[in-house]
């Protein structure tokens, strides 16, 4: 790292013992980003803010909440009518998870659209499937703590899961219930683990960032950048960027909080927890329907559950299944007319998890999840040697500047010149 | 900023064509931006904050009433009011004569018991001591009352007369006396 000279003498004289004005300078200043990154490139530092505001509405809501069967849903509903401001922090958090879910697929599309999973960047995709996990068992947690109808129920659907393991799997379920069904107990782990596991993301989420800053951002024609004519310091050109696109989705995710809060939830969970009636039509939130689907898709119990985590586990492998050299979908013509056939699939699969498991929803389940396995399984690996890419420009300036790499980097001479 | 954005991106990219012609314009935009975010972080601040101020609900239980006519002459009852105990003493002729006669010019917290009660029969005060928030002696039948026939108190040996003023010990303030009022001739309200 370089020793940065600040003209501020306090801190420069902190920075000489503890390089921290200089980390940052270096990470999020001077730090060298392709100079061609589209709006698709925000959903990163959104996701990340994202993470913080469900870190502290979270800590302020654990506040008021009691995390016991008695008292659970009316502290929540203590929290909407007595506390101060609980309504808009209850509605920032509940609405904020299915955010974090929009801009985080949006985030992992854009990584599969534009290749950047490829080599070398194949341990930072892999940390990012970590943190979808993490996100997914997070929500999940979350989602039970109100103790209302679907809390529960979701609970006992989803830790069941477990119990299609052969031979250990009903000492599993008992051991993550800490008891004979879902309650107490259940409840008191579940808002441990879900206080805990925010923070195991962020961890994560920094060696992710560290895994990016090693190579750098991934770009929209998917080729390095071959020198400092095709790049621009992250500060100010990205920062202003995202922070444009930030008010954008916070424009968004306010209207939610204070327009449509319930929109994306579920009325049955505003009626309480009862252990002896389940409601008649049960679904996870939208952010975990196409892996619903999946598993009722799969006509045996331990099927099921392989095909629906199977779903997340193939995308651990990703780099080794899509071979071919070239990242971005804009040079491989057949890769990005299976991607857009695969984004349908999976709103398809989105849908079909909020229908009955009946008739012609079943059949068409069954097909959404066979074409979802055949997309990484046979197809990725099959157009890896059979597709022709397009030709790639010369460097990341040369489409924009016109000619190849050497006219670009005469024209950013000639710049440097004028100035 | 400006004048860092116009340094920084010297020489490096071509966005140099773009660098302002007059800079104050972009200062500006700068600043207000700068002004809009403190705004915005405080607005989301203000609830984070203010969710820890009691609640509607807490707030709800802020005032009591108390039926104070079943105390007898020379009995003594203890409320619970916001979290706290509450002593109302229904005083016999004999202490509120002792608590007029003091000499203020004596006391550490000089009040004459006139303006410590509402009615002189009932004395309410309430029963945290002033020196560290302990619950002093002397509500209960039997129990120790100090030197000046009041409350005592166990933790650091504060002696309180009948009219609830600090008379020895490391007090600095006489007991409290809680806002209240008689609503009808057996109902006060506190708070």
């Amino acid at each position: 790292m370089s020793a940065k000279q600040f003209s501020n003498p306090v801190v420069r004289w902190i920075d000489h013992r503890l390089p921290v004005f200089s980390f940052l300078d270096h990470e999020l200043h001077e730090y060298p980003t392709p100079k061609n990154l589209n709006y698709f490139w925000n959903f990163g530092s959104l996701a990340g803010i994202t993470l913080v505001i469900m870190i502290v509405t979270g800590i302020v809501l654990a506040m008021s909440y009691t995390p016991h069967v008695d008292h659970a849903f009316d502290s929540v509903e203590r929290i909407m009518r007595d506390v101060n401001h609980g309504w808009l922090l209850r509605y920032i958090h509940m609405n904020g998870a299915s955010f974090f879910f929009i801009v985080v697929y949006i985030h992992i599309f854009r990584g599969l659209y534009y290749g950047s999973y490829k080599a070398p960047r194949e341990l930072l995709w892999m940390l990012g499937v970590v943190i979808l996990l993490l996100m997914m068992a997070t929500a999940f947690m979350g989602y039970v703590l109100p103790w209302g109808q679907m809390s529960f129920w979701g609970a006992t659907v989803i830790t069941n899961l477990f119990s299609a393991i052969p031979l250990v799997g009903d000492s599993i379920v008992t051991l993550l219930w800490g008891g004979f069904s879902v309650d107490n107990p259940t409840l008191n782990r579940f808002f441990a683990l879900h206080y805990l596991m925010p923070f195991l993301i962020a961890g994560v989420v920094i060696l992710h960032i560290i895994a990016l800053h090693r190579f750098g951002s991934n770009n929209p024609i998917g080729i390095d950048a071959s020198g400092p004519q095709d790049t621009v310091p992250f500060h100010p050109y990205y920062t202003i960027k995202d922070f444009f696109g930030l008010s954008v989705f916070l424009s968004l995710f306010a209207a939610a909080v204070f327009f449509f809060p319930n929109f994306m939830g579920h009325p049955d969970n505003y009626i309480p927890a009862d252990p002896m009636q389940t409601p008649a039509h049960i679904v996870p939130e939208w952010y975990f329907l196409p892996f619903y689907a999946i598993l009722r898709a799969v006509p045996d119990k331990l099927g099921g559950v392989l095909a629906m985590f199977g779903a997340i586990a193939v995308l651990f492998v990703l780099p080794w299944l899509d071979r071919s050299p070239v990242r971005s979908a804009r040079f491989r013509p057949a890769f990005k007319i299976f991607f857009w056939l695969f984004a349908i699939d999976c709103v398809v699969l989105g849908y079909l998890g909020g229908q009955p498991a009946e008739g012609i929803y079943v059949v068409l389940s069954r097909v959404a999840t066979v074409w979802y396995f055949l997309h990484f399984l046979v197809f990725l690996p099959l157009l890896s040697v059979f597709e022709t890419p397009r030709p790639l420009p010369q460097s990341i300036s040369s489409p924009v500047l016109g000619g190849g790499a050497a006219l670009a980097g005469a024209a950013a001479n000639a710049a440097k010149e004028k100035v | 900023m400006a004048k860092t954005l116009s340094k920084s991106s010297a020489g490096k990219s071509p966005a140099d064509k773009n660098a302002p012609e007059n800079p104050g314009r972009r200062d500006f935009i700068v600043v207000a931006s700068y002004a809009m975010g403190a705004v915005g972080a405080a607005a989301f601040a203000w609830p984070v904050i203010n969710q820890m101020n009691p609640a509607a609900d807490t707030l709800a239980l802020a005032s009591i009433e108390v039926d104070v006519s079943k105390i007898s002459e020379g009995q003594s009852i203890t409320i619970k009011w916001r979290g706290k105990p509450v002593f109302i003493r229904h005083r016999t002729a004999a202490e509120i004569a002792a608590a007029d006669e003091v000499d203020l010019a004596g006391l550490r917290d000089p009040e004459t018991d006139e303006g410590r009660v509402a009615r002189p029969e009932f004395l309410v005060v309430l029963g945290v001591c002033t020196h560290l928030g302990c619950v002093p002696l002397g509500q209960k039948v039997g129990e120790v009352r100090g030197e000046y026939d009041g409350w005592f108190c166990p933790c650091h040996g504060s002696h309180y007369d009948s009219s609830g003023r600090i008379r020895k010990g490391p007090a600095p303030t006489n007991l409290e006396v809680p806002p209240y009022e008689f609503t009808s001739d057996a109902v006060i309200r506190i708070g």
